[in-house]
């Protein structure tokens, strides 16, 4: 996969001299060694290097207002990264029947809505809470290339899609004493989770998340926005007693932190 | 005004649950014996201390928390039943494909832990769970044939779309935020359960989400209160309890 290249990339000493700031931030890995990088690098990594880019985003305030603003940055990626997608025809119109790009349709749409009713739910754009859409670089400085390769773009697609499902996850409770928003964020949530559902099984996997498998075919890299999906102790019950570790753990989602769903989105911000 | 709580038994409305019924294709023997709720909108405080319990000889879901927490413990029951009834029916291995069955057997797993989880819960956290704890619930299906792969499937979507509806209409209901992370934890299981299945019913389409559970302009998924939910759901409880204290 592209992104496993992309991490070799930054292992490999000649492109690692190159000029490029995200590239730079890599350069630190390269006393580390080609292995260690390659087990080490996850989405997370730019939470390392965040004040070294003015662009990066930064971990939004526990509040209802900073949940809104990181669920908009969110809403934000998404949305340009299926536009992009759709503009670019690299969903095949006769995959499945011309079930992907119905499906991608759909999911395009329903992203777009979420970024308006963000954006009116912050006050509107003239707001100061109002934040604008970062620059996103897909391609992640070349190393992807999801508007030409499908499977990228699959790929990508279910990265975010279970990103966006533990991150509104994460926020819940920062809009607790808002109602109305956190029911206007669950409802979100649970579109995330379908398409979530929809995408991986698009990819062959099944709709949920099994321990913290990111799943055949994802590239190293998205291991971030699995990991901590394994847990099969809820509220003191543990969940694999009836039917083992896999079954418990694909019963129950768990959240991201606002500084995890941040260092994943600045991944891609330039 | 004060709305006056209401303890004789209510049918669940017809309208409603004709509605549940035509989406899930069924046709049911109307013994659903739900007792219907009573909005505490005009004093939510009273209501919030009510613990789960029997009163009048009814078992009451209760307020607060606790009530939403018993409220999701009995949905989770009827789900965690019917998906037993789907992949213990003697027509299982034909009526579904290899695939479905896997899918189905994985729903049939997640909505059975949801049901003990809740039992476990709600058993170390309610004061007194010896009555506290909401009972076995009895369920009956009317005429759903269980060897019928679209009559199994249209339920199931039905059960998945408004275990979501519940859960996001609930959350807010919630006071305490581990609570609340934990309706979240499952809510997003449910939707990708409802996705699932949609997606089987009908492959090449965005059915998966639906216009028909998202709407089209804000792109939000359904959520509805709990006395919208139970007079539908309530369509296949058998057992009378009542839910006095839930909006």
């Amino acid at each position: 996969m592209n992104i496993l290249k992309f991490l070799e990339s930054f292992a490999n000493e000649d492109l690692m001299q190159s000029k490029g700031s995200r590239r730079d931030s890599f350069g630190q890995f390269g006393q580390l060694g080609k292995k260690l990088a390659l087990a080490a690098v996850p989405f997370g990594l730019a939470s390392l290097s965040t004040s070294a880019y003015a662009a990066d985003i930064s971990p939004t305030p526990s509040t209802p207002i900073g949940a809104l603003q990181l669920a908009l940055v969110l809403e934000y990626l998404e949305k340009e990264f299926y536009q992009k997608a759709l503009d670019s025809g690299v969903i095949p119109a006769s995959e499945n029947g011309g079930r992907d790009l119905k499906v991608f349709q759909q999911i395009s749409q329903h992203e777009n809505s979420h970024v308006s009713f963000l954006i009116a739910g912050l006050g509107g754009t003239a707001s100061a809470n109002f934040v604008p859409k970062p620059t996103f670089d897909f391609t992640v400085g070349g190393a992807f290339s999801p508007f030409t390769d499908y499977p990228t773009f699959l790929a990508l697609a279910q990265a975010f899609e279970d990103t966006g499902v533990r991150a509104y996850k994460g926020q819940a409770g920062n809009l607790i004493s808002t109602p109305d928003l956190l029911t206007a964020a669950l409802q979100i949530h649970s579109v995330e989770a379908r398409h979530a559902s929809e995408v991986r099984r698009l990819r062959g996997l099944k709709g949920w998340i099994t321990g913290s498998e990111r799943g055949a075919g994802m590239p190293a890299a998205t291991q971030a926005v699995y990991d901590g999906e394994e847990l099969t102790l809820q509220a003191g019950y543990n969940t694999a007693a009836l039917f083992g570790a896999a079954a418990g753990s694909e019963s129950y989602d768990e959240p991201l932190t606002t500084a995890q769903a941040v260092a994943i989105a600045n991944l891609f911000i330039v | 005004m004060k709305n006056v709580v209401k303890d004789q038994e209510v049918k669940p409305s017809f309208t409603n649950r004709r509605n549940f019924l035509k989406i899930s294709g069924l046709t049911v023997v109307g013994t659903g014996l739900l007792l219907a709720g009573c909005s505490d909108d005009d004093n939510p405080d009273d209501s919030k201390s009510q613990l789960p319990g029997v009163r009048n000889g009814v078992f009451d879901l209760g307020g607060g928390d606790f009530g939403v927490l018993t409220y999701a413990y009995a949905l989770e029951q009827l789900e965690a039943d019917f998906y037993t009834k789907v992949v213990n029916a003697s027509g299982f291995t034909t009526t579904f494909n290899a695939q479905e069955q896997v899918l189905l057997t994985d729903l049939y797993r997640h909505e059975v832990i949801h049901r003990e989880f809740f039992k476990t819960a709600l058993t170390a956290a309610l004061p007194n769970p010896s009555t506290q704890l909401l009972p076995n619930l009895a369920f009956d299906y009317g005429a759903l044939n269980f060897s019928n792969r679209s009559q199994v499937l249209a339920t199931a979507k039905a059960l998945e779309d408004t275990g979501v509806a519940a859960y996001n209409g609930a959350g807010k209901l919630i006071t305490n935020p581990d609570y609340l992370l934990l309706a979240g934890k499952i809510v997003s299981v449910e939707a990708r359960h409802a996705s699932a299945i949609r997606s089987l019913l009908n492959p090449n389409s965005k059915d998966f989400a639906g216009d028909d559970v998202v709407n089209v302009t804000t792109g939000l998924d359904v959520a509805k209160k709990p006395s919208e939910i139970l007079v539908v759901a309530g369509g296949f409880i058998t057992t009378n309890f009542t839910a006095k204290y839930l909006p």
